[in-house]
């Protein structure tokens, strides 16, 4: 079947599937989540400064090191392994500094959560207020076609534009559009339907700012008539992303829409200790979803907690790119189509009841 | 009309922790401070309507499980995004061994 015979369905956040999510429940639904004794739980839910004290102390460390051995090196080829350093630093692991400071769990210290994000927050290019609300809704109704902001393949996929997030140039272009037009005041129907109308105006301020950074930067970069400014701010966000799209797509690609089973939708992966360090445990995707309270150092203790109730985890990168990259392909001409993992002896099944709801999807668009 | 309904046992919650209560339709968390003393509020939180006792009690502090939004449960100030709307609080006492809420 030609792909231009396949209906593309509605993932805009005001539409047709949007009414369809509220009406069936699908929207603000009860999750399943694996058993945890509360006392448990509460042990693993404690925060604590010192972990993401070490890694941020770490991650600063490094950032400065690698830009410093870049600049001093600029115009040979040795500055090349210093600016591949530098930019997955800076263009990947902001990603997940970002996304537990976000949540509030990095730190136990307040403050330093909230520095950091807004950090972050400049270096991935959001908005650090529309995406703190985009990213509560990605956890209210995660995959759920017509409410999540953040569902990276939409039915039928596509692959160059996948593949050209790897350079992180569509990216930026699409994100650099949103902080220019939210920095006029402009604010999509979009993103008013998971802003509150309090927020929006935190959220413009916070657009003109990071608008300006990247301003000052443009004259600072021409008055020394040298490139070095933007590989230190924003260019990482191009050459040194690609380590966050590897590790982001496989949280969920090829795996299910509008199903309320964290099980079905996210993907566990082992990692190797470097990738790990970068993206902050969020190989534990699935315990990360049913858990968003647990902390990125506590994630390890419970995915051995829970691994009898889940999937068996993908045991590296290249093995879960090789589960997901056909599932995507058929997607292409096969718009519901999932891979649906198999779950051990031990776990409690798939509650079929839990996604009865669920629409046809031969009669939806 | 307000009466006061007993809501659990002291030694029911530790300290630093939440426990749910659930009475006449409605749904309450019960909270004991690091100190010992109770506090209680709406069960559930002002952003998404989940159950804030499935949360974490740090100090004065119970943070929704679902998206880490932050009240003061003593207060019910909302204090961190992604909630904005306070949470009601109810007068407590007790009784005994008992634990109770003030309540409509």
């Amino acid at each position: 079947m030609s792909i231009s015979f396949v209906e593309k369905r509605d993932y805009s956040l005001t539409g047709e599937c949007t009414r369809h999510a509220l009406e069936t429940g699908l929207a603000s639904a009860e999750w399943y989540h694996s058993d945890v004794p509360r006392k448990v739980m509460k042990e693993l839910m404690q925060r604590r400064d010192g972990p993401a004290i070490r890694d941020t102390l770490l991650w600063i460390g490094l950032l400065v090191a690698s830009a410093w051995g870049g600049v001093l090196t600029w115009g040979t080829w040795w500055t090349v392994p210093f600016w591949f350093v530098y930019g997955v630093l800076y263009g990947s692991a902001c990603d997940s500094r970002w996304h537990e400071c976000g949540h509030g769990t990095a730190f136990r210290t307040q403050w330093m959560n909230d520095v950091v994000y807004h950090i972050a927050s400049f270096m991935v290019m959001r908005n650090p207020v529309s995406w703190r609300w985009s990213h509560a809704r990605h956890h209210t109704d995660t995959i759920i076609v017509g409410r999540d902001p953040e569902i990276p393949f939409m039915h039928p996929t596509t692959i160059i534009p996948n593949i050209l997030h790897f350079v992180g140039i569509l990216d930026v272009w699409d994100w650099m559009k949103i902080l220019v037009r939210n920095s006029f005041g402009n604010v999509s129907a979009a993103e008013r339907s998971y802003i509150p109308e309090s927020e929006i105006p935190k959220a413009i301020l916070s657009a003109r700012i990071h608008l300006l950074i990247y301003a000052v930067t443009v004259i600072v970069a021409w008055r020394l008539g040298s490139l070095i400014p933007f590989m230190i701010i924003g260019g990482p966000r191009i050459y040194g992303t690609w380590h966050m799209f590897m590790t982001g797509m496989i949280q969920h690609g090829g795996l299910a829409e509008d199903v309320i089973d964290h099980r079905l939708n996210s993907r566990t992966v082992y990692m190797n200790p470097i990738s790990r360090w970068i993206y902050w445990n969020m190989n534990y995707h699935v315990e990360h979803h049913m858990f968003p309270m647990v902390p990125f150092h506590a994630l390890p203790r419970l995915h051995e907690l829970i691994k009898h109730d889940l999937p068996a985890p993908n045991t590296s990168i290249w093995d879960a790119f090789r589960e997901m990259v056909p599932a995507i392909l058929r997607q292409r001409h096969e718009p519901g189509y999932y891979v649906r993992r198999a779950l051990p002896p031990t776990a409690r099944p798939y509650r079929e009841e839990f996604h009865q709801t669920v629409p046809d999807r031969s009669t939806m668009r | 009309m307000t009466a006061w309904i007993t809501a659990c046992e002291i030694d029911d919650i530790e300290h630093e922790d939440v426990l749910r209560f659930d009475y006449g339709g409605r749904s309450f968390a019960i909270y004991r401070d690091p100190e010992g003393a109770f506090f209680a509020t709406d069960g559930t939180c002002t952003h998404e309507s989940v159950h804030l006792a499935d949360g974490l009690v740090l100090d004065d502090i119970i943070e929704c499980p679902k998206h880490n939004g932050r009240f003061n449960y003593k207060t019910g100030k909302a204090l961190r995004a992604p909630v904005c709307i306070d949470l009601k609080t109810y007068p407590v006492r007790v009784s005994g061994n008992q634990v109770e809420i003030e309540i409509e």
